[in-house]
């Protein structure tokens, strides 16, 4: 780990104006990333901007019917909410999908947001990663790649996001409120916030440089049968292989987005017109332009029968 | 004490304490956070400096250039040590690569160099600053290919020295052209990582010309020795203490990197060193275990019994190395008068293949015991019957040799009948549960016990207490306990009377622990020391120590009675002893046998395999306490269940090396993977083996488990895999259906 130094700060503008005025400057909030990284080396920032204290860890009702998420509030804290629990069932059970108790009492709802990828050639300095060191190259894409993207992936890279959370929140088409460093507030869809790796896959999402992250808005219930399926080698503890965040009407319409696939959740809104019609075609143009590595493409069919499991898990409830 | 002929009566068959479920004697110490580990000695040595290793960027080559200026001059940094200023160091024994390589590169993560600071945080820093050129070197990465031109290796455990590279009995080819039902398969178990909780680590510490290691080692005294040879001392100048040890599964049997560069760093900062092993270093710096790619074939009559069996298996190493023995139990398991196993060892450049938990038949019977599941399909005969009709009493090469003690058939039978294996539907996939396929599957356990001298002292002091001093280590395992055990019963005290100190060079050399050899031998190194002891007391009490018993604290003999105390009231005894094997190894197999039964349930959509409950009947000879040998059971039932469904070590075939080196990458069981196990043991009591009557137990229970967990899958879902692990992208596009 290199040396760094630290501050609290001591509201979410000025520690905005600190992180773009500061030289390799980050925002810490759990940690439950950021420090692995740093241990590593894979992320070597020199002065660290503590948010814990700047009171973003409430969870309120909205004007119009929703729900404003801290950015702060601990995912164990957001999981167990009872408004969450039970108008957006989909969201708590990803967040209980991720990760495990003791890291689920730490990470926040923004720092969730902002996990990196755990692709296996990312977290070895020794080797080429244009997420990591860019312009250095991919191993990933013609080497061990069960784990990686199938889609929207790039020749720059195939790494996916690890987040559970992110996948709820694609689907129940959640807004990121941020802060800059004038105290200019804008909201982002979540569909935005993401970026794909293109050939800059370092940058992975649109915040600006400095932009801090304040809550995370979820828009009035939509009702629905919520259903959040993680698929993974072991029982607990793991990155999904695929995993599907589906919230489904009685009449069989309903949103569908899916994990471990892309380099963000990948949700196609089109391709939800033809849900009704069952998981074979609406995967198929969910997926429609995947190109996966011999490695994963047994995602392409995972996903169509996680989608299937979804949807009949919703049928029986 | 030379055990040479079968154990007659003795003090341990009274069984007052050994074979009691008796709770751990280090338990609180390490659930408190008393016990101290290896990088966890705070008291041992003043002013200690921090050593972080650098591990090769690249699987095979050479460094062209090597700066150090960076990191040298980094904030706090005392020395760092290469290996151009380490000076001359010799290899060890028992590792196959140098622990300090340049500037040849032998595998990737191999150590080339450790930067020794003020602080952890500093040397890990400066570890970083160290700017290395590489010459690369093609190097041989890929099993499949080295294997094409590997050549036949020989096992080297064989006592047969001069044995042919395979083992042949009758005549095989022919009698397997022959058989009425054949069975002829390919298998694959990838290669594996110990992953124990607590990695390597050393404290080094130097006085003059001696060394003190504080390291965790499960064999101190190769372990002392081939680091003394590493560094070119005498072996009397180097003390290894290794008291408790966070797990080892044969990663710590031996001299790794961290001890040695401990050492190194101490000597040229002149200060005690720590180093620990990072977690990502664990696959590719020190061992694992290897992958094999296995043919079984098996040729039997209608009746099920086999008439020819063929099982040969091939893997990979450095140079140098050794092949993994996954034929082993081929040659013992099952009857059959045409037989042939061998072994190919293929050179290659991956990391440094070695022992992981029963090395040989852990992956060998992940293989035959799978091909024995499709042997009864073929035959329509039930797994468990097949396995019946196929026991043998005797070697099967060598047909004056009985087992010492054999109850297989026992094992299988009380296991299928505890399990509700009647309730298994023959069919294949045709058992649901909602969504859930279902399957029930069964295996047979088959680990050798194996003999290594083991030595101990036992002092009783002049207050009452019991002092045992043993090199011998706890690994986890219960030693500390089962030796307590044994020192009670044959000093007739109370066990809170016994004192058990470990793993220190300063004690008599034990057997260590490794292929669970370490219960049965340390205990009768313990036993003979405990019974040349009583003759002490006997002796100082004028009782006649062949008609004395020991029980409560007294002695008797006749109608006279002394406390045990009355002898040391002039001054403690002392007695060392070790335990010494004589031919009956020879005379007798000895083995341990099991049958492990596993049901699983496969998500006939996701095609995600969870075992909802396994069993494991054993028989092991006596067993010295049922409570840590059933918590070694179902760790190694647990291991089992990780290598079916789970565990493979990825090898990158153009880089080299093991790409998933961590816990996130490199997928262990976890509870939820685990809701249910039961171990059964036989009562047993095996004269041949040692005077204590017990085999070793905690490797048998990783032997099988991994087919049985792939039997239960078939049996839920029709798809037969051959390839471990058993994850659910190798069935999915086969799956029948469920909705």
């Amino acid at each position: 780990m290199k040396e760094f130094t630290y501050e609290r700060a001591t509201s979410p503008q000025e520690a905005a104006a600190k992180a773009r005025e500061t030289l390799g400057a980050k925002f810490i909030a759990g940690g439950t990333n950021l420090l692995d990284l740093m241990k590593l080396e894979i992320e070597t920032p020199q002065h660290l901007i503590d948010v814990n204290g700047l009171g973003l860890d409430k969870i309120e009702n909205t004007q119009n019917g929703g729900l404003r998420i801290g950015a702060l509030v601990r995912n164990t804290t957001l999981a167990a909410d009872m408004r969450v629990r039970k108008d957006y069932g989909v969201l708590s059970r990803a967040l209980l999908a991720g990760a495990s108790g003791q890291l689920r009492n730490k990470a926040t709802t923004a720092g969730n947001l902002l996990q990196r990828t755990r692709c296996p050639y990312f977290y070895d300095t020794n080797q080429p990663c244009n997420k990591r060191n860019p312009g250095s190259g991919c191993a990933a894409i013609e080497g061990f790649s069960r784990q990686l993207g199938v889609i929207g992936t790039s020749k720059a890279c195939i790494a996916t996001n690890p987040s559970d959370m992110a996948v709820a929140m694609r689907a129940l088409d959640a807004e990121v409120e941020t802060v800059d460093e004038m105290g200019r507030t804008r909201k982002i869809p979540i569909a935005e916030f993401h970026r794909l790796p293109g050939d800059s896959p370092h940058i992975e999402t649109t915040l600006a440089d400095g932009e801090l992250i304040t809550a995370v808005t979820l828009p009035r219930p939509v009702g629905g049968i919520h259903v959040y399926r993680k698929v993974r080698d072991r029982a607990s503890y793991a990155f999904a292989l695929v995993s599907v965040a589906a919230v489904v009407q009685r009449d069989g319409s309903g949103r569908v987005a899916v994990g471990g696939v892309a380099h963000k959740p990948w949700r196609v809104e089109d391709a939800e017109a033809d849900l009704p019609k069952g998981p074979k075609s609406f995967s198929a143009r969910l997926l429609a332009d995947a190109k996966p590595t011999t490695d994963n493409a047994f995602k392409i069919p995972l996903v169509e029968r996680t989608v299937a499991a979804a949807l009949n898990d919703a049928r029986q409830q | 004490m030379k055990f040479d002929r079968p154990a007659e009566a003795n003090p341990i068959d009274r069984m007052q304490v050994v074979g009691r479920a008796h709770p751990r004697i280090d338990g609180p110490l390490k659930t408190t956070g008393r016990a101290p580990y290896a990088y966890e000695h705070h008291d041992v040595v003043t002013n200690p400096a921090y050593g972080a290793i650098v591990g090769s960027a690249i699987g095979k080559g050479r460094i062209a250039s090597m700066n150090l200026a960076e990191a040298e001059r980094a904030p706090g940094v005392l020395t760092v040590v290469t290996a151009e200023n380490a000076g001359k160091l010799g290899k060890g024994k028992f590792n196959t690569a140098k622990l300090l390589g340049g500037p040849e590169i032998d595998h990737y993560h191999q150590a080339i160099a450790v930067v020794v600071a003020e602080t952890f945080e500093q040397a890990t820093a400066a570890a970083a600053l160290i700017r290395v050129e590489y010459a690369h070197a093609d190097g041989r990465f890929d099993l499949e290919e080295a294997l094409k031109t590997a050549p036949l290796a020989k096992d080297p455990n064989s006592p047969e020295k001069d044995a042919p590279p395979e083992s042949r009995t009758g005549e095989f080819e022919q009698a397997f052209a022959q058989a009425p039902v054949k069975l002829d398969e390919l298998y694959a178990t990838p290669d594996q990582s110990h992953s124990m909780m607590e990695p390597h680590a050393s404290i080094a510490a130097w006085n003059g010309d001696k060394l003190t290691v504080w390291t965790s080692n499960q064999m101190i005294d190769w372990g002392r020795t081939d680091l003394a040879t590493t560094l070119g001392i005498p072996k009397d100048n180097v003390r290894f203490v290794s008291p408790y040890i966070g797990g080892g599964f044969g990663c710590k049997l031996f001299l790794r990197s961290d001890a040695v560069m401990a050492a190194l760093g101490a000597k040229a900062s002149g200060r005690p060193v720590k180093v620990a092993l990072p977690r990502p270093f664990i696959p590719n710096n020190t061992t694992h275990r290897p992958a094999t790619r296995q043919r079984i074939r098996i040729g039997a009559g209608a009746d099920g019994r086999i008439i020819a069996i063929a099982h040969e298996s091939g893997s990979g190493d450095l140079p140098d190395g050794q092949p993994e023995t996954a034929t082993n139990q081929t040659r013992l398991l099952y009857a059959g008068a045409n037989r042939l196993t061998s072994m190919r060892l293929a050179v290659m450049d991956l990391p440094e293949g070695n022992a992981m938990r029963a090395p040989g038949e852990a992956p060998g019977m992940m293989a035959l015991e799978i091909a024995m599941d499709e042997l009864a399909e073929k035959l329509g005969l039930d797994p468990v019957e097949l396995r019946v009709r196929n026991d043998t009493q005797i070697d099967p090469e060598k047909p004056d040799r009985p087992f010492s003690q054999r109850n297989l058939v026992r094992c299988l039978r009380e296991g299928a009948e505890r399990f509700g294996w009647t309730r298994r539907s023959a069919t294949p996939g045709a058992v649901r549960d909602g969504h859930w396929l279902l399957g029930m599957g069964t295996a047979a356990a088959f680990r050798n016990n194996l003999l290594i001298p083991s030595g101990a002292r036992v002092r009783l002091e002049r207050d009452g207490l019991v002092v045992v001093e043993t090199d011998m280590t706890d690994i986890g395992t219960g030693s500390y306990t089962i030796i307590a055990q044994t020192a009670a019963e044959m000093m007739g005290v109370d066990i809170g009377k016994v004192v058990v100190r470990l793993g220190d060079s300063a004690f008599p050399v034990s057997a260590g622990s490794g292929g669970q050899f370490g219960a049965n031998c340390s205990t009768s190194g313990v036993y003979a020391a405990c019974v040349k002891l009583r003759e002490a007391v006997a002796q100082r009490l004028g009782f006649n120590s062949a008609e004395a018993t020991f029980s409560d604290g007294h002695v008797m003999s006749g109608n006279r009675s002394a406390k045990l105390a009355d002898a040391v009231r002039e001054g403690e005894l002392v007695a060392e002893d070790k335990i010494e094997w004589g031919g009956l190894d020879k005379s007798y197999q000895q083995s341990t046998f099991g049958a492990h039964f596993v049901e699983a349930a496969v998500d006939g959509f996701t095609g995600e395999v969870r075992i909802r409950r396994m069993l494991a009947v054993c028989a092991a000879g006596r067993i010295l306490n049922p409570t840590t040998a059933r918590s070694q059971v179902i760790g190694a039932m647990t291991m089992g269940a990780g290598a079916a469904l789970m565990e493979e070590l990825a090898v990158d075939k153009r880089r080299g090396f093991f790409v998933n080196h961590d816990l996130a990458g490199y997928e262990v069981p976890v509870h939820a993977d685990i809701p249910h196990q039961e171990v059964i043991f036989l009562e047993e009591a095996d004269d041949k083996v040692s005077p204590m009557k017990a085999k070793g137990v905690a490797e048998l229970g990783i032997c099988g488990v991994g087919a049985a967990v792939a039997n239960a899958v078939y049996n839920a879902t029709g798809v037969r895999v051959r390839n471990y692990p058993v994850t659910l992208d190798k069935h999915l596009d086969r799956l029948p259906e469920v909705s």
